[in-house]
Order: structure tokens, then sequence, then C-alpha cells
């Protein structure tokens, strides 16, 4: 294995058809028109000496170095600006050329330090390399005079030397090393689109500036690492590369976190990993990448995690470390016990969106065949099984139309409910790319997220919807698009069906749906929505995005089905650019759900009661399955409350955080005789565990996960598993103690079961994938290459399906004890129940939930920004600082759940989605009340937490 | 000029010099040209106001500003003195010209005398190359300017 070197063709590649033939030192070549000549020559082979130019970004002309001759043209052109043309002949090296780029590099010298051999860069410094390749043997100019490299000369204080920033937690910027080529400032802008760096003053005195001279961190940057991934010298390093080297081997993985899935390349030194930087094959991010996936990877070796199995008898007992096979033995002990005791049905698992397509698959394998019913369900539950269902209704598959690129042909973008800069910032760069390109912007949020306003874009529409209102508001947006005639009939007789497109016209124009009468319980006014429906409807390629801010309501389901009408009555589905587009918060949420982790659903969506799906499943796995759905995990939770549940087995997930009504949450798995918690760090769950299985990190370990886009992407091991097993080991181990007979020898080989049982997946295999990248399925006989747009020829149900979406007002109500409501999110910087990057260095951006409060509402309860307040509701209450802002409307209120000291959930309630009981946690009623410390929950809990983190018998090493 | 300490109210006050602008073609400049009427210079709190005003990045504002030698980052004299050294006036000796300028006023380019009154800056290329040495007061033009004449302006300056 060797460090993957991708070439940098210097200029982005153009998208034109018209091919252009010239020559370039002798050679012939033809490429699209529009391409540099500095392009077009690195496509033939040669390397045109560069400092400035870079294919992230568009050519800028500045370093003087990329110059070339042009037959029968004037002066030496720099390659990077100057476009190819017929029959154009250029000359890439000559006398001429020799001596002026020797001239230019000379120059850069003369104003850098020498200091090579101790530099962070050496081995990767583009400069240095540009040295060799122009032949610079020495710097006629000296380095005494003027520069920037030395804090003193002569003694006397150099006013331009600028002390190195070190603010940022992950990377340095040292002012004495740039070349000023502008990259960075290029990147923040072009690619990222933060526009968080210039270059101050002019001329000699010019220097790269984060904000308005500031330091990084106290600037607008957002710590994407585009900057520093594009800087050509050390000014902009990775703190890892300055402590540890220059990486000699790398592998493409794929990233942990959100659901864009983004490709990384991890750069390894022997078994340390020393860098992640993205991969611009990468087809979901393209070579960017956000804080969390470039940089926050430090969890991996935390001294918080778990490597050796434990087990206790009770949960009030401290833990001790065992064997392997003590555990094991131990699990399979239990769950044969209590199903002996108390029924088969006595025990359930959970997988996690954050485990991969083959873990999660040999879960619900385990569940079904080896505990004999169907209780497998997934964290999917709580997040995106609206989409599920609604999708799966309306067009008959459960999965976004798009890929990620489609965004980049789509005129009017709606999205709804989703905070992509923050959530899905790659992305949301890749959006406001095509924004500042023209693209207009509605967005449906009762919070002013950033896409609403941020530099260079601006939402044409801003709909600020009283929360648990979304049905009503796309209901509106319907009877306008149907009442105002601008529905796209001609797509929608072709493609749906018309008898029930009728039925649903008449519905959605009922008065009782207009703008006007709904503008009284939605709070958004009339002319607004008329305006932003009229937009959507007749300008151009109209794309939806939505996130979790749809799909966790009591109506989640209906308002995925609204979105699904609404993209059908304006015919924006199945072509680049349109579609509707469900964000996912975790990286597998759409592999976990693929994989069968539904109680109701076998790999694949197809439903349990199937008897030819079940056949499939009975012949290979040479059991009788259950043809009966199993229980949800809020119905686990419920019989374990009343005593006919009692053991589980999750997988990678933290109930006790993320689910609603953690009190509820907590009694439940109180109630349990055998909680097996499979995760790297002991978290908030495992204190009500009886075992822990300690997990391995997305670095220590081969499998597939699936994006958003419905991309599966390998993920790669580049270091032992530090707990000593794959997690799909400890499964199959599992299930081995449990008299299963699992002879997995590699996870490629679970993937092959899956491709045998699973149409939808047929083709895929880890060969396939190494040698396509990635396929997004359906990959089969009719896909062989995949499928980056669904529905194209005709939706995969046949006709597409309007269904009426009645608004329903939720039960959570306000009143005059609960005035406010609460609705919940996510920041940049932290990552659901925050396990992971609260074991960061992210911290440094966002070390605790706020509660984000109106200015009016925090004066009427004598708040001041940064006080502690109470946030209580129905359920319960809980404490945590204010943050006074015009962000949320009047009458509601929001914060973050990342952290467990503020355990936001156990303030929101056990309502749910009526179709999937994805739980409500958009719209809490609340009050908030001045407070001076934790709540006696929080005090409680705290104490439990400390209680149950003890460890007493260590062993040595794990077997 | 008048003097304004409280940054509240400069940044209401640039808010309402932004506003009046804001609609131009390219309004970034024109705007900074009025900053600096009002205050003498560009304040550094009125960046991140000018940003939001035109949905920009305070870096890119620091950019701009930071550019063109004509916008202050600190407050300069009641008056601003601007001497060409440019080629052209250089071939006609604007270099003793400026020497016996910095004599006079007892300061060096791009400082301000103790007193408040004046401020002294070097500009390359008024534009007068047929008649300088030139020099511009308060933006107002010399051509041909000599020590005798320079000497008169500097004692009308009121010191």
């Amino acid at each position: 294995m060797s460090l993957i070197h991708e070439i940098d063709y210097g200029t982005p590649a153009s998208r034109s058809a018209r091919q252009v033939t010239l020559t370039i030192d002798g050679r012939a070549i033809t490429v699209p028109e529009g391409t540099s000549i500095m392009r077009a020559s690195m496509e033939a082979g040669i390397q045109i000496p560069k400092l400035c130019a870079t294919d992230m970004v568009d050519a800028f002309g500045s370093c003087r170095l990329c110059l070339v001759e042009v037959e029968g043209r004037n002066g030496t052109p720099s390659s990077c600006t100057t476009p190819v043309a017929p029959n154009m002949v250029v000359h890439t090296q000559t006398n001429r050329l020799k001596d002026i780029r020797r001239g230019v590099m000379e120059l850069y010298i003369s104003d850098h330090p020498l200091d090579c051999l101790t530099c962070a860069a050496n081995g990767d410094c583009e400069l240095q390399d540009m040295a060799g390749a122009v032949g610079l043997r020495d710097v006629r100019y000296g380095y005494e005079g003027d520069n920037h490299v030395r804090a003193r000369n002569d003694g006397a204080i150099n006013a331009k030397w600028m002390p190195k920033d070190e603010s940022n937690p992950y990377f340095t910027y040292d002012p004495s090393k740039c070349i000023v080529c502008s990259r960075c400032v290029r990147a923040c802008e072009e690619v990222q689109g933060t526009f968080a760096l210039t270059i101050e003053g002019r001329g000699f005195a010019s220097r790269v500036s984060p904000g308005a001279h500031e330091h990084f961190l106290d600037s607008e940057c957002v710590s994407c690492g585009a900057c520093v991934q594009a800087c050509p010298t050390a000014t902009l390093t990775e703190k890892s590369v300055i402590a540890i080297g220059q990486p000699e081997h790398s592998a493409v993985t794929t990233c942990a976190y959100c659901g864009v899935g983004c490709s990384f390349k991890a750069e390894m030194r022997g078994e340390e990993l020393v860098r992640m930087v993205p991969w611009k094959e990468g087809q979901a991010n393209r070579g960017h990448s956000c804080v969390k996936g470039r940089f926050a990877y430090g969890y991996a070796s935390h001294k918080d995690r778990i490597l050796n199995p434990m087990i206790r008898e009770k949960i009030s007992d401290p833990w001790r470390e065992v064997t392997w096979e003590e555990a094991f033995s131990h699990i399979a002990t239990e769950f044969r016990r209590i199903q002996y005791q108390y029924g088969r049905d006595a025990i359930g698992g959970i997988t996690s969106s954050r485990c991969t397509n083959e873990e999660t698959f040999l879960v619900q394998k385990l569940v079904r065949a080896g505990f004999g019913n169907n209780n497998v369900d997934t964290c999917a539950r709580v997040c995106h099984s609206p989409t599920g269902y609604g999708l799966g209704q309306a067009f008959g598959t459960s999965a976004g139309t798009q890929n990620f690129d489609s965004i980049e042909q789509s005129d009017v973008v709606i999205v709804i409910g989703a905070n992509p800069t923050d959530g899905h910032p790659v992305f949301g760069s890749r959006l406001k790319k095509r924004l500042r390109q023209g693209a207009k912007l509605i967005v449906i949020d009762p919070r002013r997220i950033d896409l609403v306003r941020t530099p260079h874009v601006e939402a044409a529409y801003h709909l600020p919807l009283k929360p648990g209102t979304n049905v009503a508001v796309m209901t509106a947006l319907a009877h306008v698009i149907v009442t105002e005639g601008l529905a796209a009939e001609a797509f929608i007789r072709e493609r749906c069906d018309w008898s029930e497109f009728e039925d649903w016209a008449a519905f959605v124009s009922e008065e009782n749906h207009s703008p006007e009468a709904t503008e009284s319980f939605t709070g958004v006014p009339a002319d607004l929505i008329r305006g932003a429906a009229r937009l959507f409807a007749t300008g151009g390629n109209g794309a939806i995005y939505y996130g979790l801010g749809v799909t966790e309501h009591s109506q989640g389901s209906t308002t995925v089905m609204a979105i699904a009408n609404l993209a059908m009555a304006t015919g924006n589905i199945g072509r680049p650019g349109v579609g509707v587009n469900p964000l996912r918060g975790q990286n597998n949420v759409q592999g976990s759900c693929d994989m069968g982790s539904f109680p109701h659903e076998l790999p694949g969506y197809r439903h349990i009661s199937d008897d030819a799906t079940r056949d499939t499943f009975e012949k290979l796995w040479g059991v009788t399955l259950n043809n009966e759905p199993g229980l949800r995990i809020p119905n686990m939770l419920d019989a374990a409350v009343e005593g006919t549940f009692k053991g589980i087995y999750i997988q990678g997930e933290d109930i006790l955080q993320s689910d609603p009504d953690t009190r509820h949450v907590s009694a439940g798995l109180e109630a349990m005789e055998c909680v097996v918690v499979h995760d790297l760090f002991l978290n908030e769950t495992a204190n009500y565990a009886h075992v822990f299985l300690p997990g391995s990190t997305f670095l220590e370990k081969d499998r597939t996960f699936t994006n958003a886009e419905r991309r599966i992407n390998r993920v790669r091991r580049v270091m032992t598993p530090k707990n000593g097993l794959a997690d799909w080991q400890v499964t199959q181990k599992l299930a081995q103690a449990m008299g299963l007979n699992w002879n997995y020898a590699h996870p490629s080989e679970i993937m092959d079961e899956i491709a045998a049982t699973t149409p939808s997946f047929a083709l895929v295999s880890y060969d396939y994938l190494d040698k396509m990248g990635s396929v997004q399925w359906p990959c089969n006989e009719a896909h062989p290459k995949g499928s980056p747009i669904m529905h194209v020829d005709g939706f995969v149900r046949g006709k597409g399906k309007f269904i009426r979406t009645e608004y329903v007002a939720t039960d959570e109500r306000t009143g005059p004890r609960f005035p406010l409501l609460l609705t919940t999110g996510r920041i940049l910087s932290q990552y659901n129940v925050g396990a992971q990057t609260r074991r960061t260095k992210n911290v440094i951006w966002h070390a605790e939930d706020r509660l984000e409060i109106h200015p009016h509402d925090a004066e009427q309860r004598g708040i001041k920004d940064s006080d502690w307040i109470k946030l209580a509701s129905r359920s319960g209450d809980t404490t945590l600082r204010a943050q006074i802002t015009d962000r949320v409307s009047p009458g509601v209120v929001y914060t973050t759940f990342h952290h467990p000291d503020t355990q936001a959930n156990v303030i929101t309630t056990d309502f749910s989605d009526w179709a999937t009981n994805c739980p409500e946690y958009k719209v809490t009623a609340v009050q908030v009340s001045p407070s001076n410390g934790p709540t006696q929950w929080q005090e409680d809990y705290n104490d439990l937490s400390n209680r149950s983190r003890r460890i007493a018998g260590k062993i040595q090493a794990a077997e | 000029m008048t003097m304004r300490n409280s940054a509240g109210e400069i940044a209401q006050r640039s808010r309402d010099i932004i506003r009046d602008r804001k609609h131009l073609e390219g309004p970034m400049l024109p705007i900074l040209h009025a900053l600096q009427a009002e205050f003498g210079y560009i304040p550094d709190i009125v960046k991140p106001v000018i940003a939001d005003e035109l949905n920009l990045s305070r870096a890119e504002v620091h950019g701009v500003v930071t550019f063109y030698p004509e916008f202050r980052e600190h407050p300069g004299g009641r008056h601003v003195l601007k001497i060409c050294r440019a080629e052209a006036c250089q071939s006609v000796g604007c270099d003793n010209l400026a020497d016996r300028v910095r004599q006079l006023l007892g300061i060096d380019f791009h400082q301000t005398t103790p007193d408040g009154a004046v401020m002294l800056e070097p500009v390359y290329c008024l534009g007068l190359c047929a008649c300088g040495p030139a020099a511009m007061l308060d933006g107002e033009v010399y051509g041909r300017v000599d020590e005798h004449c320079l000497s008169e302006i500097v004692g009308r300056l009121g010191r």
C-alpha cells in the first residue's frame, strides 16, 4: 500500500460537449471546449509549473509560473487562464519561459524561510517542488532585504512579520511561510462558501487575513479544512502533521458522521492516522469536507474508549472486565434463560445508523434467525421512518430520488426542516455554490437558519412557520399551485394516477387549505406562501431537500407525502436537478433501513408477511421465520415496563440520550434483566446495561455505508481494532454462542449474502465497489451501473400516487402552564448525542447546549443572555443556559441535544408519528424560568451516571 | 466632522449612511468614502455593519478597506495634505519638497501633527503630471508647488 496521489489538473474540468484539438509540445490532444491549456497539458501528461492554480478552484493567474508560449500569439500567457483553441500550438518549455520562471521563483524564495529540513510540509510542499522544477540554483537578491520571514531584522522589530496563529485546534497559520497565492481564500469562497478569508493590504504587504485581521478561531471560519488542503506550502498545516510527520500510505474510506457520506483518504504512518483528506473522486463530496469528518476523529483513540468486555449482575454494581468468551456465553445463557422464562418474544435487538450495512444485516439476522422473533428496530425509528413510509407510499421506494450532483442543475430549491450548513455541511456548501450561481431558495423553518441569509446567499422566501404546522403549509403551497393552474398536467397525466390526482386537487383546492385560511395557525403570511408556490412551480428545475424537521412530528409521514405530492404536481421527479431528497442525519440511516432493520421488513423493504421473500431467507438460513412483525423500539420499552420484555442487544446506539421521554426509556431499561450494549464508550444507555461489548471504530474494519443518495461506499480498515474484534465479528461470535452456525471469514461474504437475497443489491460486491468506486442502488441487471436518479422513466410503484394530506394539529398544545414551543436541532461542530464529537477538540466551538430564546420572551421572564434557566414540559425539566437571539420567533425556543448533562430529551414527550411511531421531537410545549442550578433529575442522573461507570476488576488484555 | 465616542452611535450612523447607498451598483466604495468623510477614518466596528448590510463577510470588507491606502483605519488629522511622489513629480523635484514639508510639519509621512491639525500622506500620481510637483489639501489639488507655496499652504492650516 502506498500514498494515494491525486492528480491536480490545475483548473476545474469543462463540461462542454464540444471538443477542441490542439498541440502541446508536439502532442496532439483533444479536450472539451473551455478547458485551460494547463489542464489540457496535464491530461496529456505534461505538468506545467504552477503555484496559484489547483483544480478545486477557478483559475486566478497570479503566480506567473505557468506561463507558456502559443505560436502566432504575442507574449507569454498564463496557461491556467488561457482556454484552448482549435489547432493551437503550445510550447510549455522554452528558453524564454525558463528564464521567466526562474526569475519568479527567485522572488518568491527571497521572502521565504529556508528551513525546509525542519518544515512540516517537507515532502509535501509545492513551493519546494516548483523550485526543483524550474531549476532554481541561487537567489540573486539575497535574503537580507525587506521580508516577512524574521521577527527581527538586525535587531530591530520587523513590523511585517506576524507570529503563528495556533488558535484553531486542528491547524496552524504561519504567515511567514505564505506566498500569497490566494488558494486558501478562493477555496473558502468557492468550495466552502464561507468567505472567511481575504488578502489584506496590497503589494508586498499583502497577507492572508481570517475575518478582519482576527485569529482563525475568532473569525467566520468554520474549520472545514478546504484552505489547509489548498495551501501549497506549510502556511496552513494540520497540527497532526506537525506532530507526527508526513504520512506514508493511505486508503480511501467513508466518513462516519452525517448522511452525506463523504469519501476521505485516511493518510497513515504505520497504524497511526496522520490526517483525513477529502478524496476528490468521492462522488458525494467531490473533494470537500467539514470540521467533523476532516478533523474530529480523535475519539477513536480517546481514553474513555472501553477495550474489554465487561459484565455486572445488577446495574448498581461496578463493572467487571471479562474475556470475550465469558461475555458471549453469559449473554447467550441469559438470553436463552429469559426466552425460556418469559417467552420467545421477550428479547430483541436494536441496530444503529452509525453501524455498517454488514453489521446491521447481521444483527437483524441474529434477531430473526437466532432469537426467533422480529423484535428488531433501528434508530431510524426516531428520525427517518416517516420518509420510508411516506415515499414508499407515493413513489414505491423508501429513498431519496437524486444524487448530490443533481443540485448543480437545480433552479429552485426548497429546504424544509433541515439546516444543511450545520447538519450536512458538505451538501450545504454545494447548495450555496448553486445558489451563488443564481438558483432561488425557499426556506421553510421556524428558525432563521444560516441559509436564510449568509454572505452571498439570501433566500427568496423564508416561511417561518409555527412548529407542528408543516402539513398545513405544504398543503397551502399545493392549494396555490392547483388553484392558479400551475400544476404540470402533462407530467401528471403521463406519470401519475390521474383520478387520484383529481381527487387530491379537489381536496387541496378547498378554501380551508388556502394560505389565507391557514395563516392564523401556521403564522406564515399568505402572500409569502403564494409567492413561494409560484416560484417553485414556475422557476425551472425544482428540488426539495428535507430533514428531521419534517419527519419528527405527529404528522411526519403526512408531511413526507405532502412533499411527494408537491414534487409530482410540479413535474419535478425523474431527471437531474429536481426530486425529493431526505437529508439523513447519520451516515448509514439509508443503509440500516435497507438492511431489514425494521420489525416488519426484511432487507430491501419487503414485508415480513410476504411468503416468497421469507422463503428466500428461510432456505438460506435454514430456519423458519416468524411472519408477524415484531416490536418497535417504543413498544419494546412499553413491554419492558409491563414486564413482558426482558433482554435487549443494542448495537451502537444510545437510546437513553437520543430517544424521547428519557424517564420512560430509563424505566424500560431498568425493568430488563439483560441489557447488552455494544459501543465504543460507556454511553448513557450503558448506565442501565448488564453486559458491555466494546465496539470498533470506522477506521478499524472493512465494510460499507449507504449514504442519503443511496450510494454504497466502501469503508476500509486502516488499523487493527483496539478492542481486538471488528463489530461484525462480535455479532458473529455472539450468534455462535447462541448456537447458530455462522462462519463469515470476511465482511465481503456478508455483502455477498445481501446481494444474493436482495434484488436491489444484486450486483453489489466488494470487488465491484472497488472497481466502480461506489454505486447507488438499485444496482442489478436492469441498472448495472447503479441509479443516480430514480423514477426516470416511471415510478417504481407504477403510477405516482397522490395522497390527501389533512392537517391535524398535534395533541401537544401550548397553554398557560407551558406557553412556548420547543424545537430541537444540531450544530455544525457536534454530532447527534455527541458521543464522538464531545471526545474531540470540537468542544471548543460548542461546549454546552444552549437554549435559544427570542428577546421578547426572555425579557418577559427576566432572562439575560447566558443566564441559567429551567426548561420544563409535561414530561420533565432540565436546566441549561440561555442564548438570546431573534433567530427564533417569539413563542418558539430551540436547543441542541449534544450533551448528556442537558438531556434535552427529558423534556420531549411520547407523542409520535401516526404511521411509524417516529417521536415528535420537534414540538414540545414548555415553560422557561430563571434558575440557579441543576434540577433534581439532573443531580440524580449524574449521581447514577458516576456510580454506574465504576470499573472494579481489570484484566490485562482482551482475548 | 464631529467627534463621536459611543460605538452604538457610530454603528447607527454608519447603518444610515450605508442604507442610503446600498442600492448603488458596486456600493462598497461609495459607502467607504462616505464613512471616511463622516468619521475621518473607517472604524473597525463599522466593518461588520457593512458586511451585514451588503450580505458580505467581515473578511471581504476588511480586504477592500485595507487594499486602498485612501481608507484609513485610524483617525487622521483635521486636514490631510498629500504630496505626489510618483515618477513625473520626482523628475521635477518632489523629493526635496517632501523633505521640506516633513521639516515644516515636524512629522513623517503617514503621521499626524501632535495637535491633530494635519496628516501627511504620500500619493502616487494625482494625474497632474504636466504641472508637477503636485499636492492635494483636503481634496483640493495644487500644481507646480514650490517651497514658497508649500509654506503658505502649511501656514494656512491654523498652526
